[in-house]
Parts: structure tokens; C-alpha cells; sequence
């Protein structure tokens, strides 16, 4: 066992017991944190292997941009120190023996599947390259799902807005 | 040993998935069971990344989907958001028991 895969378990007992507290704590702004915790070790994870463009996207959007919503949202409907009641011990025993069934069943599916690693060459995960081919309109390109996702985007910030909008104040349509 | 390590990254993420699992099934609260689903994404995207890298080294394709995966899991975290301060707003509360209207 060499050190580089030291480091990988390191990072998964990480992510692993972080998740785990994320969706046990009973004080939802700890879960929210321990949730950060999570993704800022999956982005290490992303680090590790070597693909750095896609580690600095998970900072930048899910620690900086999702998990701030969240507290944001947290903030704004709770009370920072309100303790969730607890789920009843029947529903934890099920949903615990549901996970385990599932965390078997596809433990043994993977571990029993031969995946065919070709060795050599690894995976050039450059910046240029990823641009490059983003917005390509050559085939294996992909700028129509750039497009769409920001058509996407436009559409979810319009939503939000029309969402969040009280109403009476600012809604003219409304007949009331 | 130089073999790679796919197989440990994919238990990696089969456990954080079902935790992910774990907080849907027990959880009651609308933002709780958000940072659920924000688990099982990335489960899913450490599997894009791991397939990508070890199985086919020579394309990109795990990484745009990666790359797609979180844009659309922004836009749906900010979706939610809004939903939830409305939800909050009409019943005073964010837990799923107590907006039944529209059950059957």
C-alpha cells in the first residue's frame, strides 16, 4: 500500500463520517456544516485524482454558492439553535436496514464486476482541453447542453424571482 | 501494487449514496432532506469522474456531464430555496407533514 492511497482513505473516512453526521445531527445548522465539511472533501477527492478543473467548479458552486443558500435559507425559517425532534425508532431501524440491503446488494454487483482499466495513457484534464470541447459544435462537442444549461439557468432565475415575490405587493395579474 | 483504484473510489461512493439514502427516508424537514440529495448527486458525480479517468482516459465526456450535473444542481437548490420561503411563508413551518393539501 503506497502512500498515495494512505492519503485516498484518509480523504473517503472524511467524506464518509461527515455525510454521516450531515444526516443524523439533530441541530439542522450543524447538519449544514458537516455538510460543507462533506464537499469540501469531495473536492479534495477531485484534487486527488487529478482532475483539479472540476475540483476548483465543486468549491465555487457547491461550498461557496450551495451550502451559503442553504444557511441562507436556514436563517430565514429557523431558529439557529432549534434542535429537529428526533425520527421515530422504527422509521431510523427501517431506513437503516434499507440502506444496508442497498449498500450490499451494489457492493457485491461492483465487487464482483471485472471493469477493463486500460493502463498507460492518463486523462488530459486541461482547462484548454475542457473548453475546447465545451463549446466545439464539431461532433463531441457539447455547446448545444452549454446553451440549453444557460437557457436553464435564465429560466430558475426567473422563477426564483416570481417565487419569492410576496403577494398583493407586486403581483399585477392577481384578481384579489 | 499499480493497480488502479477504481474499485475502492466506487465503494466511496455506493456509501455516500445511500447515506444520502439514509437522510431521505428518515428526515421530515424540507431543507434536510435537500442536503440529501445534494449527497447522492455527488455520488453520482465521483462516479462520472472515477469511470472517466480510469475506464476511458482518452475522452471528456464524465467531466461535462460532472460539469452539468452541478449547473443543474444549482438551479434546483435555488428553485427549492424559493419554494421553501414560500412554503414557510403560507404555513409557518417547513416540515413535509404539515403541507398535506394536496394529498389524497
Amino acid at each position: 500500500m503506497d502512500i498515495s492511497m494512505i492519503i485516498f482513505y484518509c480523504i473517503a473516512a472524511f467524506i464518509l463520517t461527515a455525510a454521516l453526521l450531515a444526516v443524523t445531527t439533530a441541530k439542522i445548522f450543524r447538519s449544514t456544516i458537516w455538510l460543507l465539511f462533506s464537499l469540501i472533501g469531495i473536492a479534495a477527492l477531485y484534487y486527488w485524482m487529478d482532475v483539479q478543473f472540476i475540483a476548483a467548479v465543486q468549491t465555487v458552486v457547491y461550498v461557496g454558492g450551495i451550502v451559503v443558500l442553504l444557511i441562507f435559507s436556514i436563517f430565514l425559517t429557523h431558529k439557529a439553535n432549534d434542535a429537529m425532534p428526533r425520527p421515530p425508532v422504527m422509521r431510523r431501524i427501517w431506513a437503516g436496514l434499507a440502506s444496508l440491503f442497498g449498500i450490499a446488494l451494489v457492493l457485491h454487483l461492483v465487487y464482483h464486476h471485472s471493469f477493463a482499466t486500460p493502463a498507460g495513457a492518463g486523462l488530459n484534464g486541461d482547462v484548454a482541453n475542457i473548453g475546447t470541447q465545451l463549446i466545439s459544435t464539431e461532433k463531441g462537442g457539447y455547446a448545444l447542453p452549454f446553451e440549453l444549461a444557460s437557457i436553464l439557468l435564465l429560466a430558475s432565475l426567473i422563477g426564483c424571482i416570481v417565487l419569492a415575490m410576496r403577494k398583493g405587493t407586486a403581483n399585477v395579474n392577481s384578481v384579489e | 501494487m499499480s493497480q488502479t483504484p477504481l474499485i475502492q473510489i466506487l465503494f466511496l461512493s455506493v456509501g455516500l449514496f445511500f447515506i444520502g439514502m439514509y437522510g431521505l427516508f428518515t428526515r421530515r424537514n424540507v431543507i434536510t432532506i435537500l442536503m440529501s440529495i445534494e449527497l447522492i448527486l455527488n455520488s453520482v458525480n465521483i462516479n462520472f469522474i472515477a469511470f472517466n479517468k480510469y475506464v476511458y482516459p482518452h475522452q471528456l465526456e464524465g467531466l461535462f456531464f460532472t460539469i452539468f450535473i452541478i449547473t443543474i444542481a444549482a438551479a434546483e437548490a435555488a428553485v427549492t430555496i424559493a419554494i421553501i420561503i414560500n412554503l414557510f411563508r403560507s404555513h409557518h413551518s417547513v416540515d413535509i407533514e404539515d403541507a398535506n393539501e394536496l394529498k389524497w
